[in-house]
């Protein structure tokens, strides 16, 4: 069979599913709109389903680089701050007031940008470490954001921030939450995604076979951070309120559950790992301290017993470009040596 | 001049309590080639350890210290035993996110049962005199002191017994020295009672300086040993405890001429720095790659 | 003969120990050479320095009128120089097809912008990509193996692999590491027609590096012995297999005549 002819036959076999994922999302955001249009859901409920889009933001946006490049960046938090502070800035202090809700889209993009921008710079230690030292470059990275954030007096300093209008809508949550999807899978199956599997499975190979590391980090460090950027800036007008505590060691570290917990490598993981993390920890709500006491030990449990996460390595199919799709069919028994 | 001396006393101070607490770093990484996020919640673990020992069994400081240690030792042990012992040929993440997760765990735990800062009841007498100007604490003195004298009993493991042979052996090759027949498992947990031991006896000296403690006093100074250790040279016994000198001098230094929110921002800047231009640390050697 | 590789009086230290002296090589285009000698003898670290892995403390290495001395590898790889490994170095949790598709990043024309947003030349790119990936493991018979995880590969095919892999970078000279390393003979036979056809197909310069005596000696137009990171001989295989002070080498003092 032709090449072509074979495609034909495959996609008759059932692989043309994934078509239906563009509509599936004009409806579900059709959905939204009206949800929040006309209060269809208890106001509780809606604001977890937007923390729970928020956490998939974080999380895909972490999974990046942790799962897919097999990196090791823990301050993720410092990035959600820079973008959070930057958005909540411009809404309070640069815009007139009744403008930032017609901006709020811009200064979001803003507050990501910002993110990306320090992301760069992340990126460039992590040329010439690995594992452990890019860990604690990552963390100190994190901790000198919040620093930084508690010395200057004009965000609040440690005192925090406020003045953000609730501009954070469930449409604008399953917008952004959708398009950070939709592009790092478009980075992933790419070639610049392939620079990234080859980095985590063998840097040194990796270089040797043409691909140019540098680019890649900085490509992933960049497009990561600028996604937790614009989680932190949909946070800020969602809370209202921020401060540096809440980009702590300690939010890191949540959305490093959640990328281990969902599965690294797994964009479906991602969001399994957000929903369920955020979930259980509403759930648990009325058992106040104990609570995370109990998470931890979660994560140490899923670590000894399944490291990968929930999901493992794999992805759900519809989320695979076609031309992947149907390379994963190509092996045949007769193709193969005795 | 009498204002330097006075800095560079409080600079040994904090320095000792980094450095004892960057050991047990050190002695971890060089052995399993793996960072214990969880220590600096051991070395909280110790001060309440310390706390518990004075205002409930009324003990004096010696048993109290040997108490703590040994607490924190046994605890040292079960985690790595049950927590990473399990995760030894699995990827190096897994044992880091269960670290994290563990010294999370500690640190709910103890907030759990103790919701408010606690007072650890005054244990020594401390005495004030003047030296050249320079006002010296009985205190600040004593806590110099034993940590110094801890790192030499260290030291002098490592180099001059048959279980520090041993720890070096493991540290240089896994897989030959159960070969020698080196009871790896033993003395990898001796390692950790050994190393987690003296966080727990930074907890108790640190308890004695600053007697208001909390669940979450590890966080930080947990972080800040881990700097040290790195920046001696993780792995490095010698290097951990020049880093921690190192750190609490910077630290000094830091709020002696700028305001105190600078502290933990110059330190991490610090870090950053080292880095990015030395990252194997002052002691450490670099690593090369093997095609 | 046009020359397509240069080395010379190339010398590597490590920490005090001279790994490679004064290592002079003039490879001519399509040359088949091999280069021999006992372990430990500085082969793979010639190879690791012709490829950038490491940069040579003193001496020129000049490919196709650039100079390689202080390039990154992927800036030589995109030159046209490939490798293979003594020790397979294969992305082991990735699938057959996407090990050949990543070796073509420095080949790829859409920049991460249109990559990121699917635009312009990403899919005609895509496609190519796709289509010479495939055509290059069926020439190599892997194409029943593509969507493989290539750690479940058998041996022999896991080092077929490296060498499309290599091959899909379009180099100009491919440097294998001990190619038969874990073969048995009829393996290393077919090994020696592959490479020999390869060699024609792809209009290639090929440096290996080889034990195995039966394939270096077949397949080689010229070796060059190294022992202790100094060359001690250099000719073609008829002659290397009479050169008295490599047969010390190799087998220890020669007997008395």
């Amino acid at each position: 069979m032709g090449r072509n002819q074979e495609r034909e036959h495959r996609t008759k076999q059932g692989l043309a599913g994934h078509r239906l994922l563009p509509v599936l999302l004009a409806g579900l955001f059709i959905v939204s709109l009206a949800i929040d249009r006309f209060e269809l859901l208890d106001p509780y409920v809606q604001l977890i389903v937007m923390y729970i889009g928020i956490n998939i933001i974080l999380t895909v946006s972490l999974n990046l680089v942790n799962g897919y490049m097999g990196e090791f960046s823990v301050g993720h938090a410092g990035f959600m701050a820079v973008g959070a502070y930057t958005a909540s800035f411009l809404t309070v202090k640069v815009l007139p007031v009744h403008l930032a809700a017609w901006f709020f889209p811009l200064a979001v993009i803003a507050g990501g940008l910002a993110a990306a921008a320090i992301g760069l710079l992340v990126a460039v230690p992590s040329f010439k470490t690995r594992g452990d030292y890019l860990a604690i470059v990552t963390l100190a990275f994190g901790m000198i954001v919040k620093s930084a954030v508690e010395n200057i007096d004009a965000l609040g300093g440690p005192r925090g921030f406020l003045g953000m209008e609730k501009l954070t809508s469930l449409p604008w949550v399953f917008f952004w939450v959708v398009f950070s999807l939709w592009v790092i899978r478009n980075l992933i199956y790419s070639n610049f995604g392939r620079g990234v599997l080859s980095i985590r499975e063998d840097e040194a190979a990796s270089a040797l076979m043409s691909v140019n590391t540098k680019q890649v980090k900085v490509l992933a460090f960049a497009v990561s951070s600028f996604f937790a950027g614009i989680a932190g800036g949909l946070f800020a007008h969602l809370l209202q309120f921020i401060n540096p505590r809440t980009f702590d060691i300690i939010k890191s570290t949540d959305i490093l559950i959640m990328v281990y917990l969902g599965g690294i490598g797994s964009l479906a993981g991602s969001i399994l790992g957000a929903t369920v993390y955020t979930v259980i920890l509403e759930v648990l709500r009325p058992l106040g301290v104990w609570r995370m006491v109990f998470m931890p030990l979660l994560l140490v449990i899923l670590m000894l017993y399944r490291p990968k996460g929930i999901t493992g390595l794999r992805e759900f199919p519809w989320f695979i470009p076609f031309r992947d799709r149907l390379a994963g069919t190509l092996s045949r028994e007769e193709g193969r040596e005795p | 001049m009498t204002y330097l001396l006075q800095q560079f006393l409080n600079a040994l101070q904090v320095g000792s309590i980094y450095a004892l607490i960057a050991l047990g770093y050190t002695l971890v990484y060089g052995i399993l080639t793996m960072i214990n996020f969880a220590h600096g919640d051991l070395f909280m673990i110790g001060a309440f350890c310390c706390f518990l020992s004075v205002a409930f069994l009324g003990l004096p400081f010696l048993p109290t210290l040997l108490l703590s240690m040994c607490g924190v030792a046994l605890l040292g042990v079960l985690i790595e035993r049950f927590a990473y012992r399990p995760l030894r040929q699995a990827p190096r993440v897994s044992a880091i996110i269960t670290a994290l997760g563990v010294g999370l765990f500690l640190e709910n735990f103890t907030l759990a049962l103790s919701p408010y800062p606690q007072q650890i009841p005054p244990l020594l007498d401390n005495r004030m005199w003047t030296l050249f100007g320079v006002s010296l604490s009985s205190l600040q003195i004593f806590i110099i002191v034993l940590s110094l004298l801890l790192m030499f009993l260290l030291d002098l493991l490592v180099r001059r017994t048959m279980v520090g042979m041993a720890m070096r052996a493991i540290s240089w090759d896994k897989t030959v020295a159960p070969l020698m027949g080196v009871p790896v498992n033993a003395v990898i947990s001796l390692t950790f009672a050994v190393g987690t031991g003296l966080g727990g006896a930074a907890g108790v000296l640190y308890g004695l300086a600053y007697p208001v403690i909390d669940p979450y006093m590890g966080v930080m100074v947990g972080w800040k040993a881990f700097i040290s250790a790195v920046v001696g040279g993780i792995g490095n016994i010698r290097g951990a405890m020049i880093g921690g000198y190192i750190l609490g001098a910077v630290e000094i230094m830091v709020v002696a001429f700028f305001p105190s929110t600078y502290r933990d921002f110059v330190a991490f800047v610090l870090l950053l720095v080292l880095l990015i231009f030395r990252p194997q640390g002052i002691l450490g050697k670099p690593q090369q790659q093997k095609v | 003969m046009m020359p397509i590789l240069q080395l010379v009086d190339i010398t590597h230290n490590f920490d005090g120990i001279t790994a490679v002296a004064d290592f002079n090589l003039l490879l001519g285009q399509n040359e088949l050479a091999g280069i021999i000698g006992p372990n430990g003898a500085g082969k793979t670290t010639v190879f690791n320095l012709i490829t950038g892995v490491y940069r040579a403390t003193a001496g020129s290495i000049s490919f196709a009128g650039t100079e390689l001395v202080g390039q990154a590898p992927d800036r030589i790889a995109a030159l046209g120089i490939a490798r293979t490994f003594q020790n397979i170095r294969l992305f082991k949790e990735l699938t057959v097809l996407d090990n050949v598709r990543i070796a073509h990043y420095s080949k790829v024309q859409y920049n991460p912008l249109e990559a990121l947003f699917r635009l312009g030349g990403f899919h005609a790119e895509e496609e190519a990509v796709l289509e010479h990936s495939l055509e290059l493991l069926a020439l190599l018979k892997l194409d029943g193996y593509a969507a493989e995880t290539a750690k479940n590969l058998p041996y022999g095919l896991q080092r077929r692999l490296e060498i499309a892999r290599a091959l899909a970078t379009r180099p100009q000279l491919l440097l294998l590491d001990e190619p038969a390393a874990g073969m048995n003979p009829q393996e290393v036979a077919r090994l020696l027609e592959f490479i020999l056809w390869m060699h024609k197909e792809f209009n290639l310069t090929i440096l290996l590096i080889e034990h195995q005596m039966h394939l270096v000696m077949n397949v080689c137009e010229r070796l060059l012995v190294l022992d202790f990171g100094e060359m001690i001989a250099e000719g073609t295989p008829q002659e290397i297999q009479k050169n008295r002070r490599v047969l010390e080498v190799y087998l220890g003092e020669a007997p008395a005549s």
